[in-house]
């Protein structure tokens, strides 16, 4: 088998950064800080995300070229979706 | 050493390999699925087309007098319903590339073979669903199915006709993902990207759009279920909510789901005109590109369809923009094969005459959709027969012929026999001649201003409406000339040869019909897509 | 083997894709009434139980974890860790499921379930209506995709026990814990999309 293997002190690593950005985005959001926390909170949870698929996922080690591409494509396809309906809604109160 | 003596003892292949009805509905051989799969297709495309001769027969006259106002809305979105989501969308991925990717990159089938088998099953239990709805029924609310009119006002079976279209979606997504990891893990030592036949790269670029697009239109379909079934939702303008995200949401699927529908035919046609031109295809890279830059391009212009729906007129600037450059790859698919054709050796055979055909009528329509993309010209023929007509071309006057062009081509193949050439030549005549009087009249009654969807219209748009009529019987005949000699030709049809058309391509190296497991022996590619020029020196054998 | 093991790898991550795509649409939605009504969403969040929500997004991270450390176990071929983790990832699940069935029924007595029963006090709340809509529209799929995971680790954890994994075959733990990871993923942006809107929260 040509697939990488993980040390388990690895996991329990990415477990613990997973733990404190939680308890980071729930502090962080208690603050007020208006139009920004919307953008804090997506920030910290595509780092949670980012550490789930890199390395839960196995995606940092991945085998295939391949893999990466159909990821990255999903990601930019939900992308078009939600920027341009937003091209609409935020351009109607144009004069 | 017998000589030129047909063996009286048939030689075992896919069709005889295995007898009874288990050995069928069981099956994990792509070559059977793709029949089980042509069977039905078959089934759903005379439902929608009875649905469509209905149509034709009310609009005889500009009185609603053939049938009611609201049943000939069930009429026309039934039609399209059927039309697109059980027979355009299906039919050339489900046949013809069931039956042929596996063997034209030299593998024995599928990757997943049996969740391909599941796709069918899925397929024929929307079918079911779709058809118990009609049956009870059916849908009135236009085939992309509005809210708020689907979600409040619609007193018919919305939730039961989007639950089919929801299962069928996994159907073809599940097509699109076998189709993708296929092409990519399984291909026959030597057959690199760039030596597929360009009927792979088509239907990889339309797996792209399957596997991407589908899911959105699927979680749309939830969404209408929860509102009518609650009474409540995120498209209830009584709330704040709005109409259009539906629409924008429909649409982000529904629009690269017309590629779904074209790419492959284009596939098809490509691999014909190279064989009939006995020439390889003029820039192959570019067709090759052509088919992704539309996947991908595909899924940027779906707003195009809601100009007048009440978008900003700023995002309509930058979706009119967008779906200009949608059309460049499509011209780049024409001109190359004109060049293709140039100083080809051409024969008209039936494959040749629709693929012909296909390139005329899908210029027309492919064209007419720029009309559409022109934001002045779309609020005048928006929502007439204009549009219908564009659709049309592109949907019948395009997909549907490569899918005929495909299916004569590939005969010999699928089923071991010859169809008549002559009988497959008219037919090809009658479905063009047929199909031109049907549509073009539309064109110009949507110019006039003949609106869309209407049961009655004004006297002064009669005349032409007899006229679509009438073509739509002529096509009607030139649609069932195909089915009848096809099936006579399995009986009394010439036994074909490994390879009667002297074509490139790894499924002409085996045999009519080919074995179970596609091949003998693995092939090892060593020669590049289309070598119509060594093959026709006698360079390179072709025939067992 | 090793193509079959990449084939499946491969055709595994499509079937996410598509996952990707289909919650996609109701996050379109989220964002684009999120947009629009911004004092609603705010308002509506505040209804939300901070503690369940972040004490949920604990359990599930834990169960990566032990859905990391099964599919590692497979790998070497340590067929009792497999069993081991694969039950206690199954065990986190269910005590999200357990915590999510508490909060739905706080939320349905207090009429926060959209339809006739609809009752929200305070202003815009039509528009809060839409954002419990897509709460239980969105977290109600998700709990779906968590239920079908439970089942799933669970036929899973079942062939284990009876050694049918192990350091050569073992594709199937590893597109489980793929499609668990990525349930796990959309709950992490779930959690602050609808429950940390606020700066006020309840609880």
């Amino acid at each position: 088998m040509s697939a990488h293997i993980a040390t388990k002190k690895l996991y329990v690593g990415i477990w613990a950064a997973l733990m404190v950005l939680t308890v980071v985005t729930a502090t962080v959001s208690r603050i007020d800080l208006g139009a920004a926390s919307a953008a804090v909170a997506l920030i910290i949870a595509t780092t949670k995300a980012l550490l789930v698929v890199l390395f839960f996922m196995g995606v940092k080690y991945v085998s295939q070229k391949m893999t990466i591409v159909v990821i990255v494509s999903g990601v930019f396809f939900l992308g078009i979706l939600l920027v341009l309906s937003m091209a609409d809604y935020g351009s109607r109160a144009f004069k | 050493m017998a000589t030129a003596v047909v063996p009286t003892v048939e030689r075992e292949n896919y069709l005889n390999a295995q007898y009874g009805i288990k050995s069928w509905l069981l099956t994990t051989d792509h070559k059977r699925i793709a029949l089980l799969y042509l069977l039905s297709v078959t089934f759903f495309f005379f439902i929608g087309g009875f649905f469509a001769l209905l149509i034709r027969l009310e609009l005889l006259t500009p009185a609603g007098d053939l049938v009611q106002a609201d049943t000939y809305n069930k009429l026309f979105t039934m039609h399209g319903q059927v039309m697109i989501f059980f027979f355009l969308i299906p039919v050339v991925p489900a046949v013809l590339g069931n039956f042929l990717v596996p063997i034209m990159i030299g593998a024995k089938d599928l990757a997943f073979p049996r969740i391909n088998l599941l796709s069918w099953y899925l397929y024929i239990v929307a079918g079911l669903l779709m058809m118990h709805c009609m049956l009870t029924g059916g849908i009135d609310t236009g085939w992309t199915f509005y809210t708020p009119f689907s979600t409040a006002y619609s007193n018919t079976k919305v939730v039961e006709a989007g639950l089919a279209i929801f299962i069928a979606g996994f159907s073809s997504i599940f097509t699109g993902l076998n189709f993708i990891v296929t092409i990519h893990r399984m291909r026959a030592p030597g057959m690199t990207w760039n030596r597929m036949p360009l009927f792979l790269w088509a239907m990889y670029a339309t797996s792209i759009i399957q596997v991407l697009g589908t899911p959105v239109v699927a979680i749309t379909i939830v969404l209408v279920a929860l509102e009518r079934l609650f009474h409540v939702g995120v498209f209830d303008p009584k709330l704040g909510g709005d109409p259009l995200l539906f629409q924008h949401l429909f649409w982000f699927y529904s629009h690269p789901a017309v590629y779904i529908m074209i790419l492959p035919s284009m596939g098809v046609v490509t691999e014909i005109i190279a064989c009939f031109s006995r020439k390889r295809i003029f820039g192959y890279q570019f067709v090759a590109f052509s088919s992704i830059a539309i996947a991908v391009l595909g899924f940027l212009v779906w707003a195009h369809h809601m100009f007048v729906a009440g978008i900003s007129l700023y995002s309509a600037l930058v979706f009119s923009f967008l779906s200009y450059f949608v059309a460049v790859p499509s011209a780049i698919k024409v001109f190359n094969w004109t060049a293709t054709l140039y100083k080809g050796s051409i024969s008209y055979t039936t494959p040749m005459l629709y693929a012909f055909g296909f390139i005329g009528l899908f210029t027309m329509g492919g064209l007419t959709g720029l009309f559409l993309a022109a934001l002045g010209i779309d609020v005048h023929v928006t929502d007439t027969y204009f549009v219908v007509a564009h659709f049309h071309y592109i949907m019948v006057g395009g997909a549907l012929m490569g899918y005929l062009g495909g299916m004569h081509f590939w005969w010999p193949k699928i089923s071991g026999r010859m169809y008549p050439e002559w009988w497959g030549r008219l037919a090809a005549l009658v479905v063009f001649l047929g199909f031109n009087l049907t549509f073009f009249p539309q064109f110009v009654l949507g110019y006039m201003g003949m609106p869309r969807r209407y049961w009655q219209y004004s006297p002064e748009f009669q005349i032409l409406n007899v006229m679509s009529t009438a073509g739509s019987t002529v096509l009607a005949v030139g649609y069932l000339l195909p089915m009848i000699y096809f099936l006579w030709s399995m009986r009394y049809g010439k036994p074909a040869p490994d390879n009667p058309w002297n074509a490139a391509g790894l499924e002409w190296q085996t045999a009519s019909p080919p074995p179970t497991f596609n091949f003998e022996e693995t092939p090892v590619v060593t020669w590049e897509a289309y070598n119509y020029g060594e093959i026709d020196a006698k360079e390179v054998p072709v025939e067992r | 083997m090793e193509q079959q093991r990449e084939s499946a790898e491969l055709g595994m991550w499509l079937f996410l894709i598509t996952e990707i795509m289909f919650f996609g649409g109701m996050f379109c939605a989220y964002m684009v009434y999120r947009y629009m009504y911004p004092m609603a969403w705010e308002a509506g969040s505040e209804q939300m139980d901070f503690w369940f929500g972040t004490i949920n997004t604990v359990v599930l991270i834990c169960s990566s974890l032990t859905m990391a450390l099964a599919v590692r176990s497979a790998q070497v071929g340590q067929r009792k860790a497999l069993v081991i983790l694969l039950i206690i990832t199954m065990l986190f699940g269910c005590v999200f499921m357990g915590i999510k069935g508490v909060e739905y029924y706080g939320h349905w007595t207090e009429h926060q379930f959209p339809g006739p029963n609809f009752q929200f006090a305070g202003p815009d709340a039509q528009h809060v209506q839409i954002f419990f809509f897509l709460y239980w529209a969105m977290t109600g799929l998700h709990a779906l995709h968590m239920l079908i995971g439970i089942i799933v680790v669970g036929f899973i954890a079942y062939w284990s026990w009876r050694g049918k994994y192990g350091a050569d075959y073992y594709n199937p733990v590893e597109n489980t814990g793929l499609y668990w990871h990525f349930v796990d993923m959309v709950w992490i942006y779930l959690y602050p999309l609808l429950y940390l809107i606020s700066h006020k929260h309840a609880g």
